[in-house]
């Protein structure tokens, strides 16, 4: 009897944490490798339409986004709330779009600009006659794959 | 020098996991996991200026028009409908197979003519596209059952063009215009 407890009584040893940084540094390196920094700050409000019928944005390094909404709350005192164009990180108009559409294909390289996709970032309350613009606009820049960005529905 | 040598102990390690989990507690919050979804589409060129478009070999029959006025209304046909009639409607259409002489010919010839208003939002254009691409999605799903007993996402590159061929998704919109207000 007094065996056994003496033996428990002399040591119990404490967890070792040595092995603590290398779990945390898998973890780091996993969040860094998956982490994509938001490149713009998105200055119209963005409630996305629902639908059901998605696919997934694939490649994203060929897509383009443009957002379209009336400016974030913040914004609406300089900007007011009537319906605006955002491109990378300024509000822009629809004349601006074909010289972003061609700013956005030298970049990219020349194999790749007939994948090259754009998306179309749009409030749920938005008009359609913002959209309609915008979209003339693609069709004349020749950009013709388009996104309708949406979230999935939630039955 | 035993002294020295003494003095050349190793860097304590024992802050690196601290470190670590700031980086870590640092990725963490600025990563973002959303993958973006949508409806993909593809919009007609521009017609070029000096070509005048044909539509006259286009029987009217063939085309199943849909409008949305600027209150998010309905003409479908010439007639209201509510939105959650469309799917049917469309899939009615697309699959007469010239059962209803007044409706489509085969799938390969109908086509779904789009209109919608400026004064539209967005969120019912998105729901009226969403609706006819699932009709679209429908029916080739169930030609896909019937032809290979797989759903058409399950499909491999050519029977999935082969349905396509049969079901090919025709969406045509309208050059903007005004229709009402």
């Amino acid at each position: 009897m007094s065996k056994f407890r003496k033996d428990s009584k002399k040591d119990t040893p404490g967890i070792s944490t040595a092995s603590l940084p290398d779990i945390v540094f898998m973890l780091l390196f996993f969040f860094m490798v998956t982490t994509v920094m938001r490149e713009t700050t998105i200055m119209v409000q963005q409630s996305l339409p629902q639908a059901t019928e998605i696919q997934k944005l694939e490649k994203k390094s060929l897509v383009s986004y443009i957002y379209i909404g009336s400016p974030v709350e913040r914004m609406q005192g300089t900007y007011g709330t009537k319906a605006r164009i955002q491109l990378n990180d300024s509000f822009a108009t629809i004349d601006d779009i074909p010289q972003y559409i061609t700013a956005e294909r030298t970049a990219r390289d020349e194999k790749e600009v007939p994948f090259m996709t754009t998306s179309i970032k749009a409030d749920q309350n938005t008009k359609m006659g913002i959209i309609t613009d915008v979209k003339q606009e693609l069709r004349k820049a020749n950009a013709l794959k388009i996104n309708y960005s949406t979230r999935k529905k939630v039955q | 020098m035993a002294r020295r040598a003494k003095g050349a102990s190793e860097i304590n390690a024992g802050s690196m996991a601290d470190i670590a989990f700031l980086l870590l507690i640092f990725f963490l919050v600025t990563t973002t996991m959303d993958v973006d979804t949508g409806l993909a589409r593809k919009l007609p060129p521009m017609p070029e200026e000096d070509v005048i478009q044909d539509d006259s070999q286009i029987k009217a029959k063939n085309i199943y028009v849909v409008l949305i006025n600027s209150n998010n209304q309905l003409l479908v046909e010439n007639e209201f409908m509510d939105i959650t009639q469309l799917r049917a409607g469309a899939k009615a259409f697309i699959n007469n197979n010239g059962r209803n002489p007044e409706s489509s010919d085969n799938p390969q010839k109908a086509i779904i003519s789009l209109q919608n208003d400026r004064g539209t939002s967005y969120e019912t254009y998105i729901q009226v596209q969403n609706e006819l691409a699932a009709a679209y999605r429908e029916l080739r799903d169930a030609k896909a059952m019937q032809r290979f007993g797989m759903m058409y996402a399950n499909l491999n590159k050519t029977q999935q063009k082969e349905i396509r061929k049969e079901y090919p998704q025709k969406i045509s919109e309208a050059e903007p215009k005004n229709i009402g207000n």
